[in-house]
Protein backbone atom coordinates (compact mmCIF):
# COMPACT_ATOMS: atom_id res chain seq x y z
CA UNK A 1 0.00 0.00 0.00
CA UNK A 2 3.27 2.44 0.71
CA UNK A 3 3.70 3.40 -2.73
CA UNK A 4 0.21 3.52 -4.18
CA UNK A 5 -1.03 5.57 -1.72
CA UNK A 6 -1.09 9.40 -1.79
CA UNK A 7 1.30 11.65 -0.06
CA UNK A 8 -0.55 13.04 2.57
CA UNK A 9 1.12 15.95 2.38
CA UNK A 10 0.06 16.92 -1.06
CA UNK A 11 -1.21 20.55 -1.61
CA UNK A 12 -5.44 21.01 -1.76
CA UNK A 13 -6.35 21.66 -4.69
CA UNK A 14 -7.62 25.49 -5.29
CA UNK A 15 -10.77 27.56 -5.88
CA UNK A 16 -9.57 30.53 -5.60
CA UNK A 17 -5.78 32.12 -5.51
CA UNK A 18 -5.04 36.12 -4.73
CA UNK A 19 -1.62 37.67 -5.61
CA UNK A 20 -0.57 40.62 -4.51
CA UNK A 21 -4.05 42.40 -4.02
CA UNK A 22 -4.41 45.84 -2.75
CA UNK A 23 -7.39 47.97 -2.24
CA UNK A 24 -8.04 51.65 -2.64
CA UNK A 25 -11.03 53.37 -0.91
CA UNK A 26 -9.98 56.42 -2.49
CA UNK A 27 -7.02 57.58 -1.24
CA UNK A 28 -7.27 55.49 1.64
CA UNK A 29 -5.27 52.21 1.08
CA UNK A 30 -7.75 49.18 3.06
CA UNK A 31 -5.90 45.92 1.73
CA UNK A 32 -2.15 45.83 1.26
CA UNK A 33 0.03 43.47 -0.58
CA UNK A 34 -2.45 40.38 0.28
CA UNK A 35 -1.26 37.11 -0.75
CA UNK A 36 -3.65 34.36 0.08
CA UNK A 37 -5.31 30.52 -1.65
CA UNK A 38 -8.15 29.48 -0.45
CA UNK A 39 -8.95 25.65 -0.67
CA UNK A 40 -11.67 24.21 -2.72
CA UNK A 41 -14.55 22.74 -0.61
CA UNK A 42 -13.86 23.93 2.13
CA UNK A 43 -14.64 27.02 4.43
CA UNK A 44 -12.47 29.85 4.81
CA UNK A 45 -12.92 32.26 7.72
CA UNK A 46 -11.53 36.00 7.94
CA UNK A 47 -10.78 37.63 11.36
CA UNK A 48 -9.39 40.77 13.02
CA UNK A 49 -10.89 43.87 14.45
CA UNK A 50 -12.83 46.20 13.49
CA UNK A 51 -11.41 48.13 10.50
CA UNK A 52 -8.80 45.24 9.54
CA UNK A 53 -9.74 44.78 6.06
CA UNK A 54 -11.73 41.72 6.52
CA UNK A 55 -15.17 42.36 4.91
CA UNK A 56 -12.74 44.35 2.52
CA UNK A 57 -11.84 41.93 1.27
CA UNK A 58 -14.81 39.70 1.11
CA UNK A 59 -16.33 42.29 -1.11
CA UNK A 60 -13.46 41.91 -3.57
CA UNK A 61 -14.66 38.66 -4.51
CA UNK A 62 -17.71 39.65 -5.81
CA UNK A 63 -16.85 42.77 -7.18
CA UNK A 64 -19.40 44.78 -4.91
CA UNK A 65 -16.76 47.91 -4.40
CA UNK A 66 -17.54 48.30 -7.74
CA UNK A 67 -20.90 50.09 -6.99
CA UNK A 68 -19.40 52.77 -5.55
CA UNK A 69 -17.08 55.59 -7.42
CA UNK A 70 -13.91 56.08 -6.24
CA UNK A 71 -12.68 52.74 -5.85
CA UNK A 72 -9.38 50.89 -7.26
CA UNK A 73 -8.32 47.13 -7.23
CA UNK A 74 -4.71 46.42 -7.90
CA UNK A 75 -3.15 42.72 -8.30
CA UNK A 76 -5.38 39.64 -9.27
CA UNK A 77 -7.89 37.12 -8.00
CA UNK A 78 -7.85 34.34 -9.60
CA UNK A 79 -11.24 31.73 -9.90
CA UNK A 80 -10.53 28.41 -11.08
CA UNK A 81 -11.28 26.69 -12.54
CA UNK A 82 -10.64 28.81 -15.67
CA UNK A 83 -8.13 31.30 -13.75
CA UNK A 84 -10.10 34.08 -14.34
CA UNK A 85 -9.24 37.02 -13.01
CA UNK A 86 -12.16 38.18 -11.14
CA UNK A 87 -10.96 41.60 -10.26
CA UNK A 88 -9.80 42.19 -13.84
CA UNK A 89 -11.62 45.42 -15.60
CA UNK A 90 -12.26 42.89 -18.82
CA UNK A 91 -14.19 40.78 -16.76
CA UNK A 92 -17.82 41.56 -16.84
CA UNK A 93 -18.70 42.08 -12.98
CA UNK A 94 -22.01 40.41 -14.51
CA UNK A 95 -21.16 37.33 -15.69
CA UNK A 96 -18.33 36.99 -12.02
CA UNK A 97 -21.31 37.24 -9.89
CA UNK A 98 -22.69 34.41 -10.94
CA UNK A 99 -20.16 32.13 -10.18
CA UNK A 100 -20.06 33.98 -6.69
CA UNK A 101 -22.84 34.41 -4.11
CA UNK A 102 -22.82 36.63 -0.97
CA UNK A 103 -24.75 36.71 1.83
CA UNK A 104 -24.98 40.21 3.83
CA UNK A 105 -24.68 40.86 7.34
CA UNK A 106 -28.71 42.02 8.20
CA UNK A 107 -30.82 39.54 6.48
CA UNK A 108 -32.21 41.89 3.31
CA UNK A 109 -34.46 39.58 1.14
CA UNK A 110 -36.44 41.62 -1.74
CA UNK A 111 -39.76 43.47 -0.39
CA UNK A 112 -41.65 40.32 -2.99
CA UNK A 113 -42.67 36.88 -2.05
CA UNK A 114 -40.69 34.20 -0.85
CA UNK A 115 -41.05 32.36 -4.21
CA UNK A 116 -39.93 35.30 -5.93
CA UNK A 117 -37.33 36.15 -3.69
CA UNK A 118 -35.15 32.57 -4.91
CA UNK A 119 -36.56 32.87 -8.47
CA UNK A 120 -35.37 35.93 -9.04
CA UNK A 121 -31.29 34.58 -9.57
CA UNK A 122 -32.98 32.12 -11.84
CA UNK A 123 -34.40 34.66 -14.06
CA UNK A 124 -31.23 36.41 -14.14
CA UNK A 125 -29.92 32.98 -15.73
CA UNK A 126 -32.78 32.75 -18.10
CA UNK A 127 -34.73 29.63 -16.44
CA UNK A 128 -38.80 31.16 -16.89
CA UNK A 129 -39.87 27.73 -17.26
CA UNK A 130 -43.01 28.00 -14.66
CA UNK A 131 -42.44 24.08 -13.80
CA UNK A 132 -38.55 24.18 -14.12
CA UNK A 133 -38.79 27.76 -11.65
CA UNK A 134 -41.48 25.81 -8.96
CA UNK A 135 -38.87 22.36 -9.17
CA UNK A 136 -35.44 24.87 -8.86
CA UNK A 137 -36.85 26.97 -6.08
CA UNK A 138 -37.86 23.58 -4.01
CA UNK A 139 -34.51 22.16 -4.92
CA UNK A 140 -32.98 25.36 -3.57
CA UNK A 141 -35.05 26.10 -0.56
CA UNK A 142 -34.19 22.44 0.30
CA UNK A 143 -30.72 22.80 0.50
CA UNK A 144 -30.70 26.03 2.37
CA UNK A 145 -33.34 23.99 5.12
CA UNK A 146 -36.10 26.06 4.78
CA UNK A 147 -38.68 24.56 2.57
CA UNK A 148 -40.30 22.83 5.55
CA UNK A 149 -40.81 25.89 6.97
CA UNK A 150 -42.04 28.11 4.02
CA UNK A 151 -43.51 25.20 1.57
CA UNK A 152 -47.31 26.15 2.55
CA UNK A 153 -46.64 30.01 2.49
CA UNK A 154 -44.52 30.36 -0.81
CA UNK A 155 -46.44 33.65 -2.12
CA UNK A 156 -46.52 35.47 1.41
CA UNK A 157 -43.70 38.43 1.31
CA UNK A 158 -40.57 37.55 2.50
CA UNK A 159 -40.89 40.21 5.66
CA UNK A 160 -43.26 37.52 7.07
CA UNK A 161 -40.49 35.05 8.08
CA UNK A 162 -38.25 35.56 11.23
CA UNK A 163 -34.91 36.76 11.13
CA UNK A 164 -32.97 33.94 11.15
CA UNK A 165 -35.62 32.46 8.44
CA UNK A 166 -35.06 35.78 6.38
CA UNK A 167 -31.35 35.29 6.57
CA UNK A 168 -31.58 31.05 5.16
CA UNK A 169 -33.79 32.73 2.71
CA UNK A 170 -31.11 35.43 1.73
CA UNK A 171 -28.70 31.98 1.61
CA UNK A 172 -31.32 30.13 -0.86
CA UNK A 173 -31.40 33.47 -3.23
CA UNK A 174 -27.70 33.46 -3.18
CA UNK A 175 -27.63 29.44 -3.91
CA UNK A 176 -30.34 29.62 -6.61
CA UNK A 177 -27.92 30.79 -9.39
CA UNK A 178 -25.57 27.88 -7.97
CA UNK A 179 -22.27 29.86 -7.72
CA UNK A 180 -19.32 27.72 -7.11
CA UNK A 181 -17.78 30.18 -3.92
CA UNK A 182 -20.48 31.67 -1.32
CA UNK A 183 -19.26 34.50 0.65
CA UNK A 184 -20.69 35.54 3.98
CA UNK A 185 -20.37 38.78 5.66
CA UNK A 186 -20.97 37.97 8.91
CA UNK A 187 -23.85 36.29 8.28
CA UNK A 188 -25.17 36.03 12.06
CA UNK A 189 -24.56 38.86 13.78
CA UNK A 190 -28.10 40.16 13.53
CA UNK A 191 -29.59 36.76 14.93
CA UNK A 192 -30.09 34.98 18.27
CA UNK A 193 -28.18 31.99 19.12
CA UNK A 194 -30.85 29.25 17.94
CA UNK A 195 -30.61 31.05 14.47
CA UNK A 196 -27.24 30.94 14.47
CA UNK A 197 -26.59 27.30 14.80
CA UNK A 198 -29.08 26.86 12.31
CA UNK A 199 -26.67 28.65 10.02
CA UNK A 200 -23.96 27.23 10.89
CA UNK A 201 -25.33 23.85 10.46
CA UNK A 202 -26.17 24.84 6.60
CA UNK A 203 -22.71 26.07 6.37
CA UNK A 204 -20.93 22.63 7.66
CA UNK A 205 -23.70 21.53 5.09
CA UNK A 206 -22.98 23.51 1.62
CA UNK A 207 -19.19 22.80 1.75
CA UNK A 208 -19.70 20.04 0.28
CA UNK A 209 -19.85 21.24 -2.91
CA UNK A 210 -19.30 25.17 -2.88
CA UNK A 211 -16.05 26.69 -1.49
CA UNK A 212 -16.97 29.66 1.12
CA UNK A 213 -15.43 32.28 2.69
CA UNK A 214 -16.98 33.82 5.97
CA UNK A 215 -16.38 37.13 7.76
CA UNK A 216 -16.87 36.30 11.47
CA UNK A 217 -16.24 38.71 14.99
CA UNK A 218 -17.33 35.55 16.24
CA UNK A 219 -14.39 33.22 17.34
CA UNK A 220 -16.08 30.30 18.51
CA UNK A 221 -17.89 30.72 15.18
CA UNK A 222 -14.62 30.57 13.30
CA UNK A 223 -13.41 27.59 15.50
CA UNK A 224 -16.64 25.89 15.07
CA UNK A 225 -16.84 26.41 10.93
CA UNK A 226 -13.51 27.09 9.20
CA UNK A 227 -11.13 24.88 7.57
CA UNK A 228 -8.67 27.64 7.23
CA UNK A 229 -8.17 30.83 9.10
CA UNK A 230 -7.23 33.90 8.04
CA UNK A 231 -5.60 36.89 10.66
CA UNK A 232 -6.32 40.20 9.13
CA UNK A 233 -4.79 43.51 11.18
CA UNK A 234 -4.66 47.08 9.32
CA UNK A 235 -5.19 45.63 5.70
CA UNK A 236 -2.64 43.10 6.38
CA UNK A 237 -2.87 39.03 6.41
CA UNK A 238 -1.08 38.44 9.32
CA UNK A 239 -1.40 34.80 9.01
CA UNK A 240 -3.47 31.81 6.99
CA UNK A 241 -3.17 28.01 8.40
CA UNK A 242 -5.22 25.29 9.23
CA UNK A 243 -8.23 26.68 11.42
CA UNK A 244 -6.74 24.42 14.44
CA UNK A 245 -2.95 25.46 14.02
CA UNK A 246 -4.06 29.36 14.29
CA UNK A 247 -6.44 28.70 17.20
CA UNK A 248 -4.12 26.50 18.98
CA UNK A 249 -0.52 27.32 17.83
CA UNK A 250 -0.27 30.56 16.26
CA UNK A 251 2.94 31.15 14.50
CA UNK A 252 2.64 35.22 15.00
CA UNK A 253 2.67 36.70 18.59
CA UNK A 254 -0.32 38.83 17.06
CA UNK A 255 -2.71 36.43 16.43
CA UNK A 256 -2.08 35.12 19.86
CA UNK A 257 -2.82 38.07 21.22
CA UNK A 258 -5.61 38.75 18.78
CA UNK A 259 -7.10 35.31 20.31
CA UNK A 260 -6.81 35.76 23.70
CA UNK A 261 -8.58 38.98 23.76
CA UNK A 262 -5.41 41.38 24.63
CA UNK A 263 -7.40 44.01 21.80
CA UNK A 264 -9.62 43.78 19.38
CA UNK B 1 -39.76 66.93 46.45
CA UNK B 2 -41.98 69.53 45.93
CA UNK B 3 -39.40 71.44 43.58
CA UNK B 4 -39.70 67.63 41.56
CA UNK B 5 -43.45 68.09 41.15
CA UNK B 6 -43.44 71.69 40.32
CA UNK B 7 -40.75 70.74 37.54
CA UNK B 8 -42.66 68.49 36.37
CA UNK B 9 -45.94 70.62 36.40
CA UNK B 10 -44.12 73.13 34.50
CA UNK B 11 -43.25 71.17 31.60
CA UNK B 12 -46.69 69.33 31.53
CA UNK B 13 -47.59 73.20 30.91
CA UNK B 14 -45.75 73.96 28.45
CA UNK B 15 -46.10 70.86 27.03
CA UNK B 16 -50.14 71.91 26.80
CA UNK B 17 -49.32 75.12 25.51
CA UNK B 18 -48.03 74.05 22.19
CA UNK B 19 -49.97 71.47 22.04
CA UNK B 20 -52.89 74.30 21.73
CA UNK B 21 -50.67 76.55 19.75
CA UNK B 22 -50.32 73.50 17.33
CA UNK B 23 -53.88 72.75 17.09
CA UNK B 24 -54.73 76.53 16.43
CA UNK B 25 -51.84 76.73 13.48
CA UNK B 26 -53.40 73.48 11.79
CA UNK B 27 -56.85 74.94 12.68
CA UNK B 28 -56.24 78.35 10.54
CA UNK B 29 -54.99 75.85 7.80
CA UNK B 30 -58.30 73.49 7.71
CA UNK B 31 -60.58 76.66 8.93
CA UNK B 32 -59.27 78.82 5.58
CA UNK B 33 -59.75 75.89 2.86
CA UNK B 34 -63.32 74.94 4.28
CA UNK B 35 -64.68 78.29 4.17
CA UNK B 36 -63.60 78.61 0.54
CA UNK B 37 -64.96 75.58 -0.11
CA UNK B 38 -68.58 76.71 1.51
CA UNK B 39 -68.34 80.24 -0.52
CA UNK B 40 -67.82 78.13 -3.89
CA UNK B 41 -70.56 75.41 -2.64
CA UNK B 42 -72.93 77.95 -1.47
CA UNK B 43 -72.74 80.46 -4.44
CA UNK B 44 -72.10 77.01 -7.05
CA UNK B 45 -74.13 74.13 -6.24
CA UNK B 46 -77.46 74.62 -7.09
CA UNK B 47 -75.90 75.93 -10.65
CA UNK B 48 -74.29 72.39 -11.02
CA UNK B 49 -76.71 70.34 -12.65
CA UNK B 50 -76.67 68.24 -15.94
CA UNK B 51 -77.22 71.14 -18.25
CA UNK B 52 -74.47 72.76 -16.94
CA UNK B 53 -71.86 70.02 -17.55
CA UNK B 54 -73.50 69.62 -21.36
CA UNK B 55 -73.45 73.52 -22.37
CA UNK B 56 -70.95 74.99 -24.63
CA UNK B 57 -70.70 78.48 -23.01
CA UNK B 58 -73.16 80.90 -23.77
CA UNK B 59 -73.98 84.76 -23.68
CA UNK B 60 -76.62 84.18 -21.51
CA UNK B 61 -75.57 83.02 -18.00
CA UNK B 62 -78.60 80.55 -17.54
CA UNK B 63 -77.79 78.38 -21.12
CA UNK B 64 -74.33 78.75 -20.63
CA UNK B 65 -72.09 75.27 -19.44
CA UNK B 66 -68.44 74.39 -18.82
CA UNK B 67 -68.81 71.16 -21.29
CA UNK B 68 -65.69 72.34 -23.58
CA UNK B 69 -63.85 73.33 -20.54
CA UNK B 70 -63.61 70.04 -18.91
CA UNK B 71 -62.87 68.16 -21.67
CA UNK B 72 -60.24 70.35 -22.30
CA UNK B 73 -59.08 70.51 -19.26
CA UNK B 74 -59.09 66.57 -19.24
CA UNK B 75 -57.41 66.18 -22.42
CA UNK B 76 -55.30 68.68 -21.53
CA UNK B 77 -54.12 66.15 -18.12
CA UNK B 78 -54.02 63.08 -20.62
CA UNK B 79 -51.11 64.87 -22.61
CA UNK B 80 -49.42 66.15 -19.76
CA UNK B 81 -49.16 62.95 -17.99
CA UNK B 82 -48.64 60.92 -20.44
CA UNK B 83 -45.53 62.73 -21.22
CA UNK B 84 -44.53 63.89 -18.08
CA UNK B 85 -44.51 61.04 -16.01
CA UNK B 86 -42.32 59.03 -18.55
CA UNK B 87 -39.99 62.12 -19.41
CA UNK B 88 -39.63 62.55 -15.17
CA UNK B 89 -39.26 58.87 -14.08
CA UNK B 90 -36.75 58.12 -16.64
CA UNK B 91 -34.74 61.49 -16.12
CA UNK B 92 -34.53 60.92 -11.94
CA UNK B 93 -33.74 57.06 -12.53
CA UNK B 94 -30.65 58.47 -14.76
CA UNK B 95 -29.54 60.91 -12.25
CA UNK B 96 -30.18 58.54 -9.38
CA UNK B 97 -28.72 55.61 -11.03
CA UNK B 98 -26.30 56.29 -14.19
CA UNK B 99 -25.24 59.65 -13.79
CA UNK B 100 -21.62 60.00 -12.43
CA UNK B 101 -21.80 62.59 -9.81
CA UNK B 102 -19.29 65.34 -11.58
CA UNK B 103 -19.99 69.14 -12.10
CA UNK B 104 -22.03 68.50 -15.33
CA UNK B 105 -24.59 66.58 -12.97
CA UNK B 106 -24.40 68.87 -10.27
CA UNK B 107 -25.00 71.84 -12.78
CA UNK B 108 -28.06 69.62 -13.76
CA UNK B 109 -29.38 68.96 -10.16
CA UNK B 110 -29.22 72.80 -9.31
CA UNK B 111 -31.57 73.54 -12.50
CA UNK B 112 -33.77 70.81 -11.59
CA UNK B 113 -34.56 72.30 -8.20
CA UNK B 114 -34.54 76.36 -9.84
CA UNK B 115 -37.18 74.90 -12.50
CA UNK B 116 -39.49 73.78 -10.38
CA UNK B 117 -39.30 77.31 -8.62
CA UNK B 118 -40.02 78.88 -12.37
CA UNK B 119 -43.18 81.13 -12.37
CA UNK B 120 -45.04 79.39 -14.79
CA UNK B 121 -45.86 82.63 -16.85
CA UNK B 122 -42.16 81.91 -17.68
CA UNK B 123 -42.77 78.50 -19.58
CA UNK B 124 -45.91 79.84 -21.17
CA UNK B 125 -43.58 82.43 -22.54
CA UNK B 126 -41.03 79.91 -24.10
CA UNK B 127 -43.86 77.43 -25.17
CA UNK B 128 -45.22 80.72 -27.27
CA UNK B 129 -41.61 81.40 -28.69
CA UNK B 130 -40.56 77.31 -29.23
CA UNK B 131 -43.57 75.47 -30.20
CA UNK B 132 -46.32 78.30 -31.70
CA UNK B 133 -44.25 80.44 -33.66
CA UNK B 134 -40.86 78.31 -34.30
CA UNK B 135 -42.09 74.78 -34.48
CA UNK B 136 -45.39 76.55 -35.74
CA UNK B 137 -47.26 73.80 -33.86
CA UNK B 138 -50.28 75.97 -33.39
CA UNK B 139 -52.64 76.83 -30.59
CA UNK B 140 -53.65 73.40 -29.77
CA UNK B 141 -53.99 70.92 -27.07
CA UNK B 142 -50.59 69.41 -27.72
CA UNK B 143 -48.51 72.77 -26.98
CA UNK B 144 -50.45 73.21 -23.81
CA UNK B 145 -50.28 69.87 -22.53
CA UNK B 146 -46.48 70.04 -23.65
CA UNK B 147 -46.42 73.56 -21.94
CA UNK B 148 -47.43 71.69 -18.65
CA UNK B 149 -45.80 68.98 -18.71
CA UNK B 150 -42.69 71.19 -18.91
CA UNK B 151 -44.04 72.94 -15.94
CA UNK B 152 -44.33 69.91 -13.86
CA UNK B 153 -41.92 67.52 -14.82
CA UNK B 154 -39.42 69.02 -11.96
CA UNK B 155 -41.63 67.56 -9.78
CA UNK B 156 -42.12 64.59 -11.21
CA UNK B 157 -38.67 64.14 -11.13
CA UNK B 158 -37.55 65.20 -7.74
CA UNK B 159 -40.15 62.62 -5.97
CA UNK B 160 -38.87 59.76 -8.62
CA UNK B 161 -35.19 60.73 -6.83
CA UNK B 162 -36.25 60.57 -3.25
CA UNK B 163 -38.41 57.64 -3.84
CA UNK B 164 -35.17 55.56 -5.17
CA UNK B 165 -32.90 57.25 -2.23
CA UNK B 166 -35.52 55.65 0.27
CA UNK B 167 -35.01 52.13 -0.96
CA UNK B 168 -32.30 50.55 1.48
CA UNK B 169 -28.61 50.05 -0.29
CA UNK B 170 -28.85 46.26 1.11
CA UNK B 171 -31.63 45.29 -1.69
CA UNK B 172 -29.56 47.41 -4.20
CA UNK B 173 -26.60 45.27 -3.48
CA UNK B 174 -28.41 42.19 -2.98
CA UNK B 175 -30.11 42.14 -6.23
CA UNK B 176 -27.05 43.12 -8.17
CA UNK B 177 -24.52 40.78 -6.30
CA UNK B 178 -26.90 38.14 -7.99
CA UNK B 179 -25.32 39.08 -11.32
CA UNK B 180 -28.36 41.45 -12.93
CA UNK B 181 -27.51 44.38 -14.56
CA UNK B 182 -28.37 47.99 -13.88
CA UNK B 183 -31.45 47.90 -15.98
CA UNK B 184 -32.70 44.73 -14.49
CA UNK B 185 -32.25 46.01 -10.94
CA UNK B 186 -34.03 49.06 -11.97
CA UNK B 187 -36.44 47.00 -14.01
CA UNK B 188 -37.25 44.32 -11.42
CA UNK B 189 -36.14 45.82 -7.99
CA UNK B 190 -35.95 49.43 -8.03
CA UNK B 191 -39.03 50.51 -10.37
CA UNK B 192 -41.54 48.94 -8.00
CA UNK B 193 -40.27 49.49 -5.01
CA UNK B 194 -40.66 53.03 -5.90
CA UNK B 195 -43.94 53.30 -7.64
CA UNK B 196 -45.41 54.18 -4.55
CA UNK B 197 -43.08 57.90 -4.21
CA UNK B 198 -43.66 58.28 -7.94
CA UNK B 199 -47.22 58.05 -7.82
CA UNK B 200 -47.49 60.72 -5.42
CA UNK B 201 -45.05 62.91 -7.23
CA UNK B 202 -47.74 62.81 -9.98
CA UNK B 203 -50.68 63.54 -8.16
CA UNK B 204 -49.29 66.53 -6.70
CA UNK B 205 -47.94 67.15 -10.46
CA UNK B 206 -51.07 66.74 -11.55
CA UNK B 207 -53.18 69.07 -9.43
CA UNK B 208 -50.27 71.89 -9.90
CA UNK B 209 -51.32 71.26 -13.79
CA UNK B 210 -54.91 71.10 -13.43
CA UNK B 211 -55.28 74.34 -12.16
CA UNK B 212 -52.27 76.24 -14.20
CA UNK B 213 -54.16 79.13 -15.84
CA UNK B 214 -51.39 81.94 -16.74
CA UNK B 215 -48.95 79.71 -19.28
CA UNK B 216 -51.96 78.58 -21.36
CA UNK B 217 -52.91 81.98 -21.81
CA UNK B 218 -49.90 82.90 -22.55
CA UNK B 219 -49.95 80.50 -25.40
CA UNK B 220 -53.79 81.60 -26.64
CA UNK B 221 -55.75 79.43 -25.13
CA UNK B 222 -59.75 80.65 -25.83
CA UNK B 223 -61.94 81.34 -23.61
CA UNK B 224 -65.03 80.77 -25.59
CA UNK B 225 -65.29 77.40 -27.60
CA UNK B 226 -68.57 76.20 -28.78
CA UNK B 227 -67.06 72.74 -29.80
CA UNK B 228 -65.65 69.95 -28.70
CA UNK B 229 -62.40 68.45 -30.06
CA UNK B 230 -62.35 65.26 -32.24
CA UNK B 231 -62.63 62.28 -29.59
CA UNK B 232 -59.69 60.46 -29.13
CA UNK B 233 -61.67 56.90 -29.87
CA UNK B 234 -63.47 55.88 -32.96
CA UNK B 235 -65.49 52.91 -33.97
CA UNK B 236 -63.10 52.52 -37.18
CA UNK B 237 -59.35 50.81 -37.46
CA UNK B 238 -57.42 51.55 -35.77
CA UNK B 239 -59.76 52.98 -32.79
CA UNK B 240 -58.01 55.82 -32.15
CA UNK B 241 -57.08 59.50 -33.49
CA UNK B 242 -54.75 61.75 -32.57
CA UNK B 243 -56.58 65.22 -34.60
CA UNK B 244 -57.79 66.08 -30.82
CA UNK B 245 -53.93 66.94 -30.22
CA UNK B 246 -54.45 69.80 -32.91
CA UNK B 247 -57.51 71.27 -31.76
CA UNK B 248 -58.05 74.54 -29.99
CA UNK B 249 -58.74 74.69 -26.10
CA UNK B 250 -60.00 75.78 -23.39
CA UNK B 251 -59.87 75.32 -20.03
CA UNK B 252 -61.74 75.33 -16.80
CA UNK B 253 -59.98 77.80 -14.35
CA UNK B 254 -59.84 80.12 -17.68
CA UNK B 255 -63.59 79.76 -18.15
CA UNK B 256 -63.60 80.83 -14.42
CA UNK B 257 -61.74 83.45 -14.67
CA UNK B 258 -63.73 84.86 -17.78
CA UNK B 259 -67.18 84.08 -15.73
CA UNK B 260 -65.59 86.35 -13.24
CA UNK B 261 -64.39 88.72 -14.91
CA UNK B 262 -68.13 90.29 -16.14
CA UNK B 263 -70.00 92.62 -14.51
CA UNK B 264 -72.11 91.54 -11.81
CA UNK B 265 -75.45 91.28 -13.31
CA UNK B 266 -78.78 89.78 -10.99
CA UNK B 267 -80.29 89.06 -14.13
CA UNK B 268 -77.52 87.25 -15.98
CA UNK B 269 -75.68 86.01 -12.80
CA UNK B 270 -71.96 85.01 -14.61
CA UNK B 271 -70.65 84.86 -11.12
CA UNK B 272 -72.59 81.76 -10.24
CA UNK B 273 -71.01 79.99 -13.02
CA UNK B 274 -67.73 81.05 -11.90
CA UNK B 275 -68.11 79.43 -8.23
CA UNK B 276 -69.90 76.10 -10.14
CA UNK B 277 -66.85 75.76 -12.66
CA UNK B 278 -64.86 75.90 -9.47
CA UNK B 279 -66.02 73.17 -8.03
CA UNK B 280 -66.14 71.25 -11.05
CA UNK B 281 -62.55 72.12 -10.98
CA UNK B 282 -62.56 71.09 -7.65
CA UNK B 283 -64.37 67.79 -8.16
CA UNK B 284 -62.36 66.87 -11.19
CA UNK B 285 -58.76 67.48 -9.71
CA UNK B 286 -60.11 65.05 -6.58
CA UNK B 287 -61.25 62.27 -8.65
CA UNK B 288 -58.24 62.82 -10.66
CA UNK B 289 -56.39 61.99 -7.50
CA UNK B 290 -58.43 59.40 -6.33
CA UNK B 291 -57.79 57.13 -9.39
CA UNK B 292 -54.08 57.91 -8.32
CA UNK B 293 -54.60 56.84 -5.33
CA UNK B 294 -55.93 53.79 -6.00
CA UNK B 295 -53.18 52.94 -8.75
CA UNK B 296 -50.93 53.86 -5.61
CA UNK B 297 -52.40 51.59 -3.20
CA UNK B 298 -52.40 48.63 -5.87
CA UNK B 299 -48.68 49.07 -6.83
CA UNK B 300 -48.23 48.76 -2.83
CA UNK B 301 -49.91 45.71 -2.74
CA UNK B 302 -47.47 44.01 -4.85
CA UNK B 303 -44.29 45.09 -2.62
CA UNK B 304 -44.62 43.35 0.62
CA UNK B 305 -41.98 45.02 3.34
Amino acid sequence: MVGSAPATAAPPELKAEIKGLSFFYGQHQALKDVNLALPVNAVTALIGPSGCGKSTLLRCFNRMHDLYPGNRYVGEILLRPGNMNIISPRVDPMEMRLRVGIVFQKPNPFPKSIFENVAFGLRLKGINNRNVLADRVEAVLRSAALWDEVKTRLKQSAYALSGGQQQRLCIARALAPEPEMLLFDEPTSALDPAATAHIEDLIFQLKDHLTIVIVTHNMQQAARVSDETVFLYHGEVIEADKTSTIFENPSKELTSEYLTGQFG
Amino acid sequence: MIDTHRLIARRKRQDLIFNVLGIACTLVGIVTLVALLADLAVNGLGRIDWQFLTSFPSRKAANAGVLSAWVGSLLMMVVTITLAVPLGVAAGVYLEEYARKNWLTTIIEINIANLAGVPSIIYGLLALGLLVYQFHLGQTLLVGGVTLAFLVLPIVIVATREALRAIPTGIREAAYALGATRWQVIKDHLLPYSAGGIATGTIIAMSRAIGETAPLVTIGALAFIAFLPDAPVQSQFPFVNFKWLDSPFTILPLQMFNWVDRPNNPDNDFHRNAAAAGLVLILMTLSLNAVAIVIRYRLRKRIKW
